[in-house]
């Protein structure tokens, strides 16, 4: 067994199966709308697969029409709903319940308009994150956030978990870069959010609903920034024999007033695996690797990384190699990128998500260890060094028994570790159901109570994603 | 009236307890540049910022600095500036355009969301914000977001709050990002481009790899000087000549562009992020209007049409400062008109209190956001004590 728990299924609303069904069937094409319990399996989780529940149904209209129609009756016949982009999410932001439907987005996936002189895309929520820079990619322009299942993970799903990547030091996260949304309240009413123009009126819902985990409405379009390509990119990969060299070296690059595009850090054992996966060249006999990203024109790149080695050589590096070309380039990258699923090749493993102040480095990752060590478990670092996005993958043997469950209640020690020192529980992966018991140890009652206030106004009876987010225990009606 | 001049979080559950007791609607204040701006209230006591004051973290290497509310802008600003850093989001000053006293305080920016030229490039106020500790109405100390730059844990409510004007809260204390300061700073000008050509030309420019940071069009009945449209770019010297280069020669088509650097460039920049084009004759209204760049010349060409009015734009054209007669609606139904064609919204950022009570300030929300909104206030400020209907009736 594992550890987080669902809510109980509402007998009532299982026992009104068929006819809810039916009542779903009167809204939607026959092919939109999924019963086979087989057909139904394929979206019992997401890619926090430990965990499992078939749902009631699976819906996937075609129109913000359909998906009104949807909610409407759902909320009028008190059935949850637990909508989904592409089912990516880590954090288990997309995993159904028995008594739920899912509503999936995924078949609304058009570009609707694109404009090159106000820099802005409108498209359809279901559209990958990666078809947006595809479309305009032609013309110069690219989508900025950049999580790195891009190629998979819908604008819907990045709305609902305020997705970041790899560059969001420097262009920010999906909140930042979203002007406008079209969004289905529970209801069926249909708000129009922002537009092509910069700061929407009124309170910020744009900055509210970027985040909220599905738990507000259903986004069905959404108006982004697009933004020019740079002319170039190349990073240079830098070694050191201490983390807190390694620590101190960003925090030098920082002080001299460079924003690299990209600041990427890993720890021994992520540079072992990931070289003996994708044979990028990485030093094997340092305990810290840098690659630091800088963009430009050629001149401006060689200009920047010349600064960069400058104030790197005096904390004596044991690499160093400044990418030449877009070959070695590629190659530096190819090792942090491939990292995931390196991993995976030669054990299980849970990726936390935390976020530290950067300062805190040395001083977490060795508590880090020491957690994963009392556990009998291993442990390796990735981490977005400029911004303090911390992912330790915790490392586990899902045949035997009780590992998982060790490595969960490692997982835990270590975000509560990163609230300690001054951080926060999830800095791009979202709550889901997997942080969910450990909001209590981020925020206080009345932190949490304001919030399901807030929520309460478009949901007063947690129908919407209902299991994530908020402990079970506690909640606040509207 | 009553002044609650609190020095803690505490004493300031304590006065708004009371507020709540006494069903009497607070003014929330920092320092008082902005008062100006909104639908008028009628407050029975005023709670402020001004003894809550101080930077209560500071980290250069971690690009996070922390104030209380009543700090003033200035000081926070000479401290970032200390250590080659700064707010990337260049918010406005409002005192020249008002004509207010007082210094903007770290809760006022906050709280109306304030930016400046730069936020094309490096977002707004709120995009910078990435923690908030507040009184809400129902006097209780809440926290929301943190000090760490990436931070998806629990609804974003730091966003909800800035540019809410003090509906939903008092905030005690806020939490940057910040930027290092740009080693070199250079400007270039264009002559003599109508609204249109001058946008077209913004949107080149923004639309190219060489990282603008400002871009404005001054039209040439803004003052004695011809049309000016200008651009700016900042960083690395280096770097900084290598963009200038291929900008200007990215612009030809629109004429030859002279260069301005220093003080000159500086006060330009200041001049446009605090309207100071404006500003004068006083008894003018004054508009702000976000639009889509390209929309912007048609709209304000539409309003020209019924209006007599001085306008200039920002952030590439997607910025409209419009001053116009203030007398009967100062325009509203006009420049209203134009925004619903032209998609976006109006704020009528200066008018006499009288203009202000008959008109809608803010841009008239749509049935179901006015719900949102209306359900919004509820959840932090049931009673509506804090600054009730400044930005819309019943909220």
């Amino acid at each position: 067994m594992t550890a987080i728990a669902f809510p109980a299924p509402d007998a009532g609303v299982l026992a009104r199966r068929e006819e809810i069904l039916a009542g779903l069937a009167a809204l939607l094409p026959a092919d939109a709308l999924i019963t086979d319990e087989d057909e139904r399996r394929a979206f019992e989780t997401d890619a926090l697969t430990a965990y499992r529940r078939v749902p009631l149904a699976v819906a996937l209209p075609s129109t913000t029409e359909e998906i009104a129609a949807v909610l409407k009756f759902c909320y009028e016949h008190g059935v949850r709903v637990v909508p989904r982009g592409a089912g990516t999410s880590l954090s288990g932001g997309a995993i159904p319940q028995e008594d739920a439907i899912v509503l999936g987005v995924s078949k609304m996936n058009r570009v609707l308009a694109i404009d090159y002189a106000n820099r802005t895309a409108r498209v359809e929520a279901g559209i990958t994150n990666l078809a947006i820079s595809d479309a305009v990619g032609a013309e110069g322009f690219f989508y900025a956030p950049d999580p790195s299942s891009q190629l998979a993970c819908t604008i819907a799903g990045n709305i609902a978990m305020n997705s970041g990547g790899a560059h969001c030091l420097k262009y920010g996260v999906t909140t930042n870069n979203l002007l406008g949304v079209t969004m289905v309240l529970l209801d069926g009413s249909v708000v129009e959010i922002g537009g092509e123009h910069l700061d929407a009126a009124g309170y910020d819902l744009l900055g509210l609903v970027c985040g909220s985990e599905g738990q507000l409405g259903v986004v069905t379009e959404a108006v982004v920034r697009i933004l020019p390509k740079a002319e170039g990119a190349r990073p240079v990969l830098l070694g050191f024999d201490a983390i807190e060299t390694a620590g101190a070296c960003v925090a030098a690059i920082i002080a001299a007033g460079i924003i690299p595009v990209a600041l990427e850090f890993m720890d021994r054992p992520a540079i072992k695996v990931c070289e003996a996966f994708a044979h990028a060249g990485y030093p094997l006999d340092v305990e810290a690797m840098l690659i630091i990203e800088v963009e430009g024109a050629d001149a401006e790149i060689d200009d920047m990384l010349r600064r960069i080695v400058a104030i790197a050589e005096p904390f004596g590096p044991k690499a160093l190699k400044v990418s030449q070309s877009e070959a070695e380039s590629t190659a530096i990258w190819k090792g942090r990128k491939s990292a995931f699923g390196a991993m995976g090749r030669i054990a299980d493993y849970l990726c936390m998500d935390g976020t530290i102040p950067t300062g805190q480095l040395p001083r977490v990752l060795k508590r880090i260890s020491e957690i994963c060590a009392g556990y009998g478990l291993g442990v390796a670092n990735i981490f977005h060094a400029g911004d303090g996005n911390l992912h330790p993958l915790v490392l586990y043997d899902i045949n035997k028994p009780g590992e998982l469950e060790k490595a969960e209640a490692a997982g835990a020690d270590i975000l509560k570790l990163c609230v300690e020192v001054g951080g926060c529980l999830t800095g791009e992966h979202g709550v889901g159901i997997e942080k969910r018991d450990l909001m209590r140890h981020q925020f206080d009652e009345v932190d949490l109570a304001q919030q399901m206030r807030v929520r309460g106004v478009f949901d007063p009876g947690w129908l919407l994603n209902p299991a994530k987010v908020f402990p079970l225990e506690g909640r606040v009606a509207a | 009236m009553i002044v609650h001049t609190p020095t803690s979080e505490e004493e300031a559950c304590t006065a708004i307890a009371e507020a709540i007791v006494r069903r009497t609607p607070l003014a929330i204040v920092g320092g008082s540049t902005k008062d100006g701006i909104g639908r008028p209230v009628q407050h029975a006591a005023t709670l402020t910022s001004a003894a809550m004051t101080g930077i209560t973290l500071y980290e250069p290497a971690e690009l996070v600095v922390s104030a209380r509310a009543g700090t003033s802008l200035h000081e926070l600003q000479r401290t970032l500036a200390a250590e080659g850093q700064m707010l990337a989001f260049e918010p406005m000053e409002h005192a020249a355009l008002l004509g207010s006293d007082g210094e903007a305080t770290v809760g006022g920016i906050v709280a109306a969301n304030i930016s400046g030229p730069r936020r094309i490039a490096a977002g707004a106020c709120r995009d910078s914000l990435i923690g908030l500790r507040f009184v809400n109405g129902r006097s209780e100390v809440v926290k929301s977001g943190g000090r760490v730059m990436k931070n998806v844990t629990g609804l974003d409510l730091v966003k909800l709050l800035a540019g809410s004007w003090g509906t939903l809260g008092f905030v005690t204390e806020a939490t940057f990002k910040v930027q290092p300061c740009p080693q070199r700073m250079a400007t270039i000008i264009l002559e003599g481009l109508d609204d249109e050509r001058a946008i077209t030309a913004l949107s080149a420019a923004l639309g190219s790899p060489y990282e603008v940071t400002g871009a404005a069009h001054l039209p040439a009945n803004l003052d004695d000087s011809p049309a000016r449209t200008v651009l700016r770019l900042e960083g690395f010297s280096f770097s900084v000549d290598h963009r200038l280069a291929a900008l200007r020669s990215l612009l030809r088509p629109h004429g030859e562009a002279a260069l301005m650097e220093g003080e000159a460039a500086e006060t330009l920049w200041r001049d446009v992020r605090d309207v100071r084009f404006l500003a004068e004759p006083r008894t003018r209204a004054v508009w702000r209007i976000s639009t889509a760049p390209s929309r912007g010349p048609a709209l304000v060409a539409a309003i020209a049409r019924v209006l007599d009015a001085r306008w200039f734009f920002d952030w590439g054209g997607g910025l409209v400062w419009l001053a116009t007669d203030a007398a009967g609606d100062a325009g509203a139904a006009a420049i209203r008109a134009a925004v619903a064609t032209a998609g976006g919204h109006a704020t009528l950022v200066r008018a006499p209190v009288e203009v202000r009570a008959a008109v809608d300030v803010f841009e008239p929300q749509s049935a179901a956001v006015q719900r949102l909104t209306l359900g919004i206030k509820h959840a932090f400020d049931p009673e509506r004590i804090l600054e009730p209907g400044r930005m819309y009736a019943g909220v």
